[in-house]
């Protein structure tokens, strides 16, 4: 028989490692980037072991240490590092305990805005006619709305709580996704592969699925590390315009709410909350920067 | 170009219909009857019950009630506040300038900040200077504007009082509104200090709403800057031995603009987001803080008002936006 030259199979597992190495090289190019990554996982090692790390309840009021200023500053005490607010509870606790709330926050919206996008998207994309204008139309006029004042309304609808709050966030985050996915269905759908696919039987549910969305990913992804931290920021602003998460709870948008009276008696109970939310967000952005410029050279910006 | 219009409108038009009908579905969408919200009276007798709804009209079928409100709509009609009963679109227009004031103000400062610093950013590509201006433009684009404008509040108003911390003016003076607008108002009014009480009181609330705008038209100017300083026709010109701050003025930045100019129009959703916070926190009677308010007062008919004029001017002025665009960049008009 003949010597045929046998073709090398490439195993998954390798060009998959491969790829790996290559996102990570292009990610770790960017310092910021990887001063994000590590930030965020400290974020969440703090949030995951909240009970084991905070040296006191996030509920507990201690009655004879109402505003007690930060170990630092001259009355402080040991015992509170970023002193206590108006009823005596430990600030740097309850900020370890809101780290939970936030990163809870920026999974389940992202989570729903995402699934939610790339199922309207990709039916608007594939299918296109009449089901496409009628879906671009309601992203329309949803984006038509600024996002805040349509998650307020819609939590004033709701009834103000969390759950109500974020389920509002998702649905105003949502058409980035439908349009992203869309233009990259839209994109993708003529290539030779899909045809390919389409001819050898394909249903339109793998096609939809299996071939052309995986091909969609780089951009949905950066767009979802925004979608995270748009979420964090909107969800705190919304509890401190007290239509989020409701008191006792430790989310730091909520915990600015309260704190708002006592600013010009007493900074700390203002300065940490907010800054935990500053760092939260920066870190993901600088991870999304970093990102974008891995997944996607063509957006890249410098 | 015409035809350009006619297509964008053609756009606008189901999209405004779309929004008018969110906006009157809100309140059905309710829990509880229509009736009592929109009356504002809790406890009423079956015929008293009656009597209201015959008068708002809430017994005719939902289309019919549905069209009356789009034709009331359009002639100007938005209803009236249940809690102060005057109507809807003459509180809008009372409070309307404050916003509008505030915004202009900020969407200056982040054009005058945002667009030098981009440029040199992208001319000093990679330096500390480049680095340093970036790293701020993420911090300022990550922020939570209502805790910054509490730290601006304390430093400023606080320790140093410098400023003071909510209001458009201060309660010694007091004049007719003319345009709507403190700034014009207060130097018409002739009053000694009333001008300087009028700035010092938007300066805060303009720098707060500025930040996320400013951040993102110094990022955007950034990268627009860097493609088109990389064109042939820019090595032409400085191959001509022109100098380098014409060739960075004059060709570079002119044709690096129009992306920024749509940037610039997207941010003033942003604005209208943002005013929401900014008004709340320095109780700047704005249409923010009278949204806000309304919210918790429960004051329906002025909610519904309120997100469709607030949609239908972001709708405007993102049409405004798309024609200078297509007279800017005939590229994209078909």
């Amino acid at each position: 028989m003949a010597d045929t030259t046998k073709a090398q199979p490439v195993s998954s597992a390798a060009l998959r490692r491969q790829m790996l190495a290559e996102f990570w090289f292009y990610f770790s190019e960017n310092r910021g980037a990887v001063i994000g990554l590590f930030v965020f996982i400290a974020l969440v090692i703090v949030a995951v072991f909240a009970p084991f790390i905070a040296p006191h309840s996030p509920f507990e009021q201690y009655r004879d240490a109402v505003l007690v200023p930060p170990v630092w500053v001259e009355k402080g005490n040991a015992s509170y590092l970023l002193g206590t607010d108006a009823v005596g509870r430990d600030i740097l606790s309850r900020l370890i305990y809101g780290a939970q709330y936030s990163l809870f926050i920026g999974l389940f919206v992202t989570t729903l805005s995402l699934t939610g996008g790339i199922l309207v998207g990709l039916i608007a994309g594939y299918y296109r006619g009449w089901v496409d204008t009628v879906i671009m139309r309601l992203m329309d006029i949803i984006l038509a709305f600024p996002s805040l004042l349509l998650a307020l309304v819609l939590v004033a609808i709701l009834g103000p709580s969390l759950t109500n709050g974020m389920i509002a966030i998702a649905l105003t985050l949502q058409p980035h996704f439908v349009r992203l996915t869309r233009a990259a269905v839209m994109a993708e759908k003529t290539r030779d592969y899909v045809t390919a696919a389409r001819i050898s039987g394909a249903g339109p549910f793998r096609l939809m699925f299996r071939t052309i969305l995986p091909n969609c990913t780089a951009p949905l992804i950066v767009q979802a590390t925004l979608s995270f931290s748009n979420a964090i920021l909107d969800a705190a602003a919304l509890g401190f315009l007290g239509m989020g998460a409701q008191p006792p709870a430790p989310e730091w948008g909520t915990m600015l709410a309260e704190a708002r009276e006592f600013i010009l008696r007493a900074w700390w109970v203002v300065t940490f909350p907010g800054l935990a939310i500053l760092i939260t967000v920066l870190a993901i952005n600088l991870m999304g920067d970093g990102l974008r410029d891995a997944l996607d050279p063509k957006m890249k910006r410098s | 170009m015409f035809g350009f219009l006619l297509r964008r409108l053609a756009v606008l038009i189901p999209t405004f219909i779309g929004v008018s009908i969110i906006a009157f579905a809100f309140i059905r969408l309710l829990p509880g009857d229509p009736v009592a919200l929109l009356s504002g009276e809790r406890v009423m007798s079956p015929e008293r019950h009656a009597q209201i709804s015959a008068q708002l009209g809430l017994d005719r079928p939902m289309v019919i009630q549905y069209l009356d409100y789009l034709g009331g709509v359009l002639q100007g009609n938005f209803g009236s506040s249940i809690v102060s009963k005057t109507p809807i679109l003459k509180q809008f227009m009372a409070l309307f300038p404050a916003t509008v004031e505030l915004s202009f103000c900020a969407i200056l400062i982040a054009i005058a900040i945002g667009i030098p610093a981009g440029v040199i950013a992208a001319i000093k590509r990679g330096s500390a200077i480049d680095q340093s201006m970036m790293g701020i433009a993420l911090v300022g684009y990550s922020m939570p504007i209502f805790w910054w404008g509490l730290l601006l509040i304390i430093l400023f108003s606080g320790i140093l009082q410098w400023t003071p911390v909510s209001g458009r003016i201060s309660l010694m003076y007091f004049f007719k509104p003319v345009t709507g607008f403190m700034l014009i108002d207060s130097l018409l009014s002739g009053q000694k200090g009333a001008f300087a009480s009028a700035v010092s009181h938007l300066i805060l609330p303009s720098i707060v709403l500025a930040t996320i705008p400013l951040a993102v038209i110094a990022r955007q100017t950034r990268s627009a800057m860097l493609e088109v300083l990389s064109e042939d026709y820019i090595r032409t010109a400085r191959a001509k031995g022109l100098s380098p701050f014409r060739v960075v003025s004059l060709h570079a930045l002119r044709n690096a603009m129009i992306p920024v100019i749509t940037t610039i129009g997207l941010q003033i959703g942003v604005m209208l987001a943002g005013a929401i916070l900014t008004e709340t926190i320095f109780s700047w009677p704005g249409i923010g803080k009278w949204m806000v308010d309304s919210v918790f007062r429960r004051d329906y008919p002025v909610i519904q008002g309120g997100l469709l004029l607030i949609a239908g001017i972001i709708m405007v002025v993102n049409l405004i936006v798309d024609v200078l665009y297509g007279l800017i960049n005939p590229r994209i008009r078909h």
